[in-house]
C-alpha cells in the first residue's frame, strides 16, 4: 500500500512554464486592471489573508482578557470594540469571502472549462468594493471603533451607543455589494459559460456548492442593506422605524438582519463543503458517493436556508407560534448537511485513503463540522436554546462551524490548489504538522466554551465568576496554539513560492479539467477549449488519458 | 484522422466568421455573450427586489399597525400629481420598449427619438415628485425635520385634511403618521435615486446611440437598460397604490 | 457583417403588442384609483393589490419580454418573487402571531 499519490515531475528537469498567468504581464498596474480571474483571486487571496491575520489579533486580545476573571487587560468598554470588530471583520471581511472569492474565483471557470468568469469587470469591481469597504472598517476602528457586537442589535446600535456605528454600517453595505457582485457572476458563469460536454450533472460538486452559496449572496445580501441604511437613517434622521417610542419596533430589524445573516453562514459554509468534496475524492481515488445527492443537498440547504431565520430570536419576544414553527423549519436544514457528512464518510468507505495535508484539514472538517452542526440542533430546539443562548455554548457552536467547518475546509483548498496556483509544491511534513497542530488547538481552545456555556458563563463580557477561570484558561492556551497552527502556513507557504519542489500539472492524480493544464495556469486557462467526454472523478477515465499519453511519449 | 477535415473545416470557418468588435474574448459566440449579460442583469433585478423587499415589509407592518395614521397621512399625498405620474413612468416604459424595438429593428433616428422621450418623461417625473416633496417640505411633513403632527391632531387647521374631512386623531396615533411619512421618503426616494441613475445612462446612451453604436446588431446594451428601467417602473407600479390610494373615500 | 447576429429564438416584440399594453396599463390605472374613491371595506387594498399585480405581470410578461424568454429568465422571476413572498410571510408569521386578533 502506497502512502502517498503525490506524483511530480522529475525534479532535475522540471522547470515552471515560463509562460503563464502570472508572467502575461508586469507591473502593479497589470495587476490592479486586469481581468482575469486567476489573478483577482490572488488579490482576493492577499486582501482577506491580511484581514484574517487582523481579525486573529483581535481574537488574541480577547482571549488574553479572558485569562483572568477581571477586567484587567483593557477596559469593558474597549474589550467590548475589540469582540464586535473581531466578529465583524471575521466574518463580513474573512469568511464570507474566503473560499468563494479566492479559490471559487480561481477554479470555477477552469472546472467549467471556460476562459474566464463571465463579467471580467464586474470581478474586479467586487475585489476594489471589497478593498473600499475594508479600508472603511478599518477606518472606523482606528478611530473608535464600534461596540454593537457584529450584530448591530437595535435599539442598542440607533440610539444607546456612540461609536462608530454608522461608518462600520457603510463599510458593511459596500462588503455586500461585493459579495452580491461575485455570487452574480458565479451564477452566470456556471449557467452560461460551461465547455462542451459539461452538463450539470458532470461539473465537480465544488461547483454546485458555490452555486447553492451564490443564490444565497445574490437574493440574501439586499435585505442586509437595507436593513443597515435603514439603522444608518435612525442614528442620523431618527426617523423611527426601530424606535418604539415613535412607534416603530426594534424586532423588525432583527427580521430583516437574520433574513440574510442566517443564509449568511450558508454562505460561509457551502463554499467550504465544495472544496471537501474535491479533496475527499481525491485521497480516497473514489467518485464521491451519491453525486446527485450532495448536489442538490447543497441547494436544499440553501432553500431552507431562507425559512429558518427566527431562530436566532427565540429569546427576543417573537411570538411563541412563530418559535414553534421556526424550530420544527431548523430542523429541516439539519437533514441536507447530514447527507453531506454521511456521503462523504461513504465515500472514504473501502477507498485508498492516503494522507496528504489537505486531507487533514478535511478530516478535520469533518469531525468538527459535525460537533458544530449537532449542537446547532440543541440551539434550534427553542427549549434548550432558552437555557444556551446568550452563553459561552453558542459562541463555541459557531466557532465549531465556522473556524473547525469553514477555516479548516479553507485551508485544506488552499493547500490542494496551492501547486495549481502556484506551480510549486509546499513542504510535505511541516504542513501536516500544521494541520495537527491546527485541530489540536482548535480544541483546546473551543471545546472548554461548550463547557462554559452550559455552566451559564455569558458570552460578551469581559469579567465572568473566578469559578470559570480553570476552563477559560485552557482555552486561552488552546488559541496560542492554534495561532501557531495558522502562522506555520503562512510561513512555509511563502517559502515554497521561491523554493517549493515543481509540482507539474496534476501532483495528486486528480481529475478535476483544472488538473488537465499546465501550473501555474495560462491566462486563458486553457490551450483550446476542452471537451467533457466523461463524469466528473471518474479515475478510471484519468488512467487511461495517463496510459494514452505514455503510449504517444513512447 | 478520419475526423481531421472536419476539424480544419471549422477552424477555417471560424478564422473567417471574424468576431464582431464588441465580442468580448471569453465568449464563445455572440450569442453566449448576449445571454450572459442578459441573464446578469435578470440576477441584479432579483437583488433590487429583495432591496425593495424590506422596505416594502416594513409598510406592510407599519401599515397594519397603525391604519387610522397611515389613512390620514396618505391624504396629504397629491392624488392628482400621482396619478400624472404613473401616467408619465408608464409612458417612458413605453418609449423606451420602443427604443428597444427600434434598435433591434435598426432604426437610428426612432432609436434616439424614443431615448430622448424617456430621458425627457424621467426628467418630468422627477419634476413632478420635486413639487411633492416641496409641499411636503413647506408643511413640515419630513420625519426627522422638525416633524409636525398639526395637520393630523387639528384637521380643521389644514386645508387637505378637511377636504378629505379626516377626523381628528389622538396624539399617539397622529405620531405615527412620522412612520407613514419616514416610509413614504425612503420608498419614494429609493425609486427616485433609481430614475436618476437611469437618467444618467440614457444620457450617454442618446450620445452612443447617434453615433449608431447600437443600430449595427449590438442591441444587449439597450435591451438590458430597458429590462432595468421597466422595473423601476413596476416598483412604482407597486408604490403607488400603498402610499397614495390607501383611502381616498370617507 | 453580412448577416443579423443570430440569436438564438430572440423574439422581437411587435410595436403593435407594446401599444396594446400601454393602452392597458393606463386604463388600469385609471380603474385602480376609481376603485380607491369606492368605499369597498376590506376589498380596497385587495383590489389595490390585485389591479397593481396585474399592471406587473404585463410589464414583465410584454415590456420586459419574459413571455417570448427562456426556461431560465422564467425561473430567476419567479425565484425572486418566491424569496420575496418567503421575506414577507414568515416575517408576518411572528406578527400575526404574537397578538392574535388584535392584527
Amino acid at each position: 500500500m502506497s502512502t502517498t499519490i503525490i506524483s511530480l515531475p522529475d525534479q532535475s528537469t522540471a522547470r515552471v512554464p515560463k509562460v503563464n498567468y502570472l508572467t502575461k504581464e508586469n507591473g502593479l498596474l497589470s495587476w490592479l486592471l486586469t481581468g482575469d480571474h486567476k489573478r483577482i483571486a490572488m488579490l482576493y487571496l492577499i486582501s482577506i489573508s491580511f484581514f484574517f491575520f487582523i481579525g486573529g489579533a483581535l481574537a488574541g486580545l480577547i482571549r488574553l482578557e479572558l485569562l483572568t476573571p477581571q477586567s484587567d487587560l483593557m477596559a469593558t468598554d474597549t474589550y467590548n470594540k475589540v469582540f464586535s470588530m473581531h466578529g465583524i471583520i471575521m466574518i463580513f471581511f474573512f469568511l464570507v469571502p474566503s473560499v468563494p472569492a479566492t479559490l471559487g474565483n480561481f477554479f470555477i471557470p477552469m472546472m467549467l472549462g471556460a476562459k474566464d468568469l463571465a463579467l471580467p469587470k464586474v470581478n474586479l469591481l467586487s475585489w476594489y468594493l471589497y478593498v473600499a469597504a475594508g479600508i472603511l472598517a478599518l477606518y472606523a476602528m482606528s478611530t473608535g471603533g464600534v461596540d454593537t457586537g457584529w450584530t448591530f442589535t437595535t435599539p442598542l446600535s440607533t440610539h444607546y451607543v456612540n461609536t462608530n456605528v454608522i461608518t462600520t454600517g457603510l463599510a458593511i453595505f459596500i462588503a455586500g455589494f461585493s459579495s452580491i457582485f461575485t455570487g452574480l457572476n458565479f451564477i452566470v458563469t456556471i449557467h452560461k459559460m460551461r465547455a462542451p460536454g459539461m452538463t450539470w450533472f458532470r461539473m465537480p460538486l465544488f461547483v454546485w456548492a458555490h452555486y447553492a452559496a451564490s443564490i444565497l449572496m445574490v437574493l440574501g445580501t439586499p435585505v442586509l442593506a437595507i436593513a443597515l441604511v435603514l439603522v444608518v437613517l435612525e442614528r442620523t434622521v431618527g426617523i423611527g422605524v426601530f424606535d418604539p417610542a415613535k412607534g416603530g419596533d426594534p424586532l423588525l430589524f432583527q427580521h430583516l438582519f437574520w433574513f440574510y445573516s442566517h443564509p449568511a453562514v450558508y454562505i460561509m459554509i457551502l463554499p467550504g463543503m465544495g472544496v471537501i468534496n474535491e479533496v475527499i475524492s481525491t485521497f480516497s481515488r473514489k467518485r464521491v458517493f451519491g453525486y446527485t445527492a450532495v448536489a442538490f443537498s447543497s441547494v436544499a440547504i440553501a432553500v431552507f436556508g431562507f425559512f429558518v431565520w427566527a431562530h436566532h430570536m427565540f429569546i427576543m419576544g417573537v411570538s411563541n407560534y412563530a418559535v414553534l414553527v421556526f424550530s420544527l423549519l431548523t430542523m429541516l436544514v439539519a437533514v441536507p448537511s447530514a447527507i453531506k457528512i454521511f456521503n462523504w464518510a461513504f465515500t472514504l468507505y473501502k477507498g485508498s485513503i492516503t494522507f496528504e495535508t489537505p486531507m487533514l484539514y478535511s478530516f478535520g472538517f469533518m469531525g468538527l463540522f459535525t460537533i458544530g452542526g449537532l449542537t446547532g440542533v440543541f440551539l434550534g430546539t427553542s427549549g434548550t436554546d432558552i437555557h444556551l443562548t446568550e452563553t459561552y455554548f453558542i459562541v463555541a457552536h459557531f466557532h465549531f462551524v465556522m473556524v473547525g467547518g469553514m477555516l479548516m475546509a479553507f485551508l485544506a483548498g488552499l493547500h490542494f490548489w496551492w501547486p495549481k496556483m502556484t506551480g510549486r509544491m509546499y513542504p510535505e511534513k511541516i504542513s501536516q504538522l500544521a494541520a495537527v497542530v491546527t485541530f489540536i488547538g482548535f480544541n483546546f481552545t473551543f471545546f472548554p466554551q461548550f463547557v462554559l456555556g452550559t455552566l451559564g458563563m455569558p458570552r460578551r463580557y469581559a469579567s465572568y465568576p473566578p469559578e470559570f477561570q480553570i476552563l477559560n484558561v485552557f482555552s486561552t492556551a488552546g488559541a496560542t496554539i492554534l495561532g501557531v497552527g495558522y502562522l506555520l502556513p503562512v510561513l512555509y507557504l511563502t517559502w515554497s513560492l521561491k523554493y517549493g519542489e515543481i509540482a507539474g500539472n496534476n501532483p495528486w492524480q486528480a481529475t478535476g479539467l483544472e488538473w488537465q493544464t499546465q501550473s501555474p495556469p495560462l491566462t486563458e486557462n486553457f490551450i483550446e477549449t476542452p471537451i467533457m467526454d466523461h463524469e466528473a472523478y471518474d479515475y478510471e477515465w484519468l488512467e487511461r488519458q495517463k496510459e494514452k499519453e505514455v503510449a504517444s511519449v513512447g | 484522422m478520419s475526423d481531421s477535415p472536419v476539424i480544419t473545416q471549422g477552424a477555417l470557418e471560424a478564422a473567417h466568421h471574424e468576431h464582431p468588435p464588441y465580442q468580448r474574448h471569453h465568449f464563445e459566440t455572440i450569442g453566449q455573450q448576449n445571454d450572459a449579460t442578459n441573464f446578469a442583469m435578470w440576477l441584479f433585478l432579483l437583488t433590487e427586489i429583495m432591496f425593495f423587499g424590506g422596505l416594502f415589509t416594513a409598510y406592510l407592518i407599519y401599515r397594519n399597525w397603525y391604519y387610522p395614521a397611515f389613512v390620514a397621512a396618505s391624504h396629504q399625498l397629491n392624488i392628482v400629481w400621482g396619478s400624472a405620474n404613473t401616467a408619465v413612468l408608464i409612458s417612458s416604459s413605453f418609449t423606451m420598449a420602443m427604443g428597444v424595438w427600434c434598435a433591434e429593428t435598426r432604426r437610428k433616428s426612432g432609436l434616439v427619438l424614443a431615448l430622448v422621450l424617456t430621458f425627457l418623461l424621467g426628467l418630468v417625473f422627477l419634476g413632478i415628485k420635486t413639487i411633492e416633496y416641496s409641499e411636503k417640505i413647506e408643511k413640515h411633513h419630513v420625519p426627522g425635520f422638525h416633524y409636525s403632527i398639526q395637520s393630523f391632531v387639528n384637521p380643521a387647521s389644514d386645508p387637505v385634511a378637511a377636504a378629505y374631512g379626516d377626523k381628528p386623531l389622538a396624539l399617539d396615533m397622529a405620531g405615527k403618521t412620522e412612520l407613514y411619512f419616514f416610509l413614504y421618503f425612503a420608498m419614494t426616494g429609493m425609486h427616485a435615486l433609481h430614475m436618476i441613475i437611469g437618467i444618467a445612462i440614457l444620457g450617454y446612451m442618446i450620445f452612443r446611440a447617434r453615433a449608431g453604436a447600437y443600430t449595427s446588431g449590438h442591441v444587449t446594451f439597450v435591451e438590458n437598460f430597458g429590462l432595468y428601467w421597466h422595473f423601476v417602473d413596476i416598483v412604482w407600479i407597486f408604490l403607488f397604490p400603498l402610499l397614495y390610494l390607501i383611502s381616498r373615500h370617507q | 457583417m453580412s448577416e443579423p447576429t443570430k440569436h438564438d429564438e430572440h423574439h422581437i416584440v411587435s410595436p403593435k403588442v407594446y401599444l396594446v399594453i400601454f393602452l392597458a396599463l393606463l386604463v388600469l390605472t385609471t380603474l385602480t384609483v376609481a376603485a380607491s374613491f369606492a368605499e369597498l371595506g376590506i376589498f380596497n387594498p385587495i383590489v389595490a393589490l390585485a389591479i397593481a399585480v396585474v399592471k406587473a405581470v404585463l410589464v414583465v410578461l410584454f415590456f420586459m419580454h419574459v413571455k417570448y424568454s427562456t426556461r431560465l429568465t422564467k425561473l430567476t422571476v419567479g425565484a425572486g418573487v418566491f424569496t420575496f413572498l418567503v421575506l414577507i410571510s414568515l416575517t408576518l408569521s411572528d406578527y400575526v402571531s404574537r397578538a392574535w386578533g388584535r392584527w
